[in-house]
């Protein structure tokens, strides 16, 4: 797994917000289009593309994308 | 044991089998009916979990409990031998896999569809072949606001999977008047279980998600029990095909 993978597979969930605007150290609570639903995609896409599980405390404790993949590199 | 207050209510002298009685709403109700006067046969797959659960039953001579997948057909076949005949069951055996409907998953759509809409089929029909559901007993159907109501963000699949139990408890409660077997279904809005509350991930959420409750606070297991113990009991004899709605007033917004 390497960030910028990570990385341009999140951008691509994203509908309404420019690829630019996300990187490693995005707070993603603070983009406007953030919901639970898009938790619910980052989620489902991290077991489709990386094929490891990454649970809501995960995203709860975690404030940029850079914790995410972090997160997901230790599995 | 016997009570001589009037209570239409009762379930006295009656053999109420639950699925999924070892967490959650199962459980809830598998120990209200016991408190109720019913005798229970209560099914699940978590053997710590179910013996905790008969262990808290109000003992009778006749509460059983069976380790058992009711999703597979040889576990199923043996456990009909070996129960005699009900007079009531309540399916509250589910599961609950989160997903947003661009990801959905064959092997979770397969697995959901089994266990919440199949198994339970399969299972009153074998019952009911074999004799096993006296007449005019009542069969209960814990279904769910999603899929019935509404739907909720990432729950496509369990909707879909309660819908096709809600369309076939009303084509078994037309074909099985005939024997006066009532088949109703319940349909709860959020309960504080460990099903929903783990699949939860933000509390911050939770607590915002309140606010569409205008009751003010999510359901509890004996919410759904109570309205279960009224579908089983002699008071709703005439009560067959309905949807009972207990969401603390979600679906009024």
């Amino acid at each position: 797994m390497n960030i910028n993978k990570f990385i341009e597979k999140i951008a691509e969930q994203f509908e309404e917000t420019d690829s630019s605007e996300i990187g490693p150290d995005t707070k993603f609570r603070e983009l406007d289009e953030w919901s639970s639903m898009l938790a619910l995609i980052v989620i489902a896409m991290a077991d489709e593309e990386f094929d490891k599980e990454l649970t809501g405390s995960e995203i709860r404790n975690s404030e940029t994308f850079q914790d995410l993949f972090n997160v997901l590199n230790e599995k | 044991m016997k009570n001589n207050l009037y209570n239409p209510f009762s379930l006295f002298g009656k053999s109420i089998l639950i699925t999924g009685a070892s967490s959650g709403i199962g459980k809830a109700i598998a120990l209200e009916c016991s408190k109720m006067g019913a005798s229970v046969i209560i099914l699940g797959r978590d053997k710590k979990r179910l013996l905790e659960t008969f262990s808290q039953l109000i003992p009778n001579i006749n509460n059983k409990y069976f380790l058992v997948d009711i999703s597979c057909e040889d576990q199923i076949n043996s456990l009909i031998d070996k129960i005699e005949s009900i007079d009531g069951m309540v399916n509250a055996a589910g599961i609950l896999i989160r997903g947003p409907f661009k990801f959905i998953k064959e092997v979770d759509l397969d697995e959901t569809i089994n266990v919440n809409f199949k198994a339970p089929t399969l299972f009153v029909k074998k019952l009911i072949s074999k004799n096993k559901i006296k007449n005019g007993s009542s069969i209960v159907f814990i279904s769910s606001i999603s899929g019935s109501y509404c739907s909720f963000i990432g729950n496509s699949v369990y909707s879909a999977s309660k819908g096709a139990l809600n369309a076939m408890a009303k084509s078994m409660a037309i074909e099985l008047s005939n024997k006066k077997i009532r088949v109703n279904t319940i349909h709860p809005g959020m309960v504080s279980t460990n099903m929903h509350l783990e699949k939860s991930f933000d509390q911050e959420d939770l607590i915002k998600d309140l606010d569409n409750y205008p009751l003010k606070r999510y359901g509890e297991p004996v919410d759904v029990a109570y309205g279960t113990i009224f579908l089983l009991s002699n008071a709703s004899s005439w009560i067959t095909g309905s949807s009972l709605l207990i969401d603390g007033g979600y679906t009024l917004k």
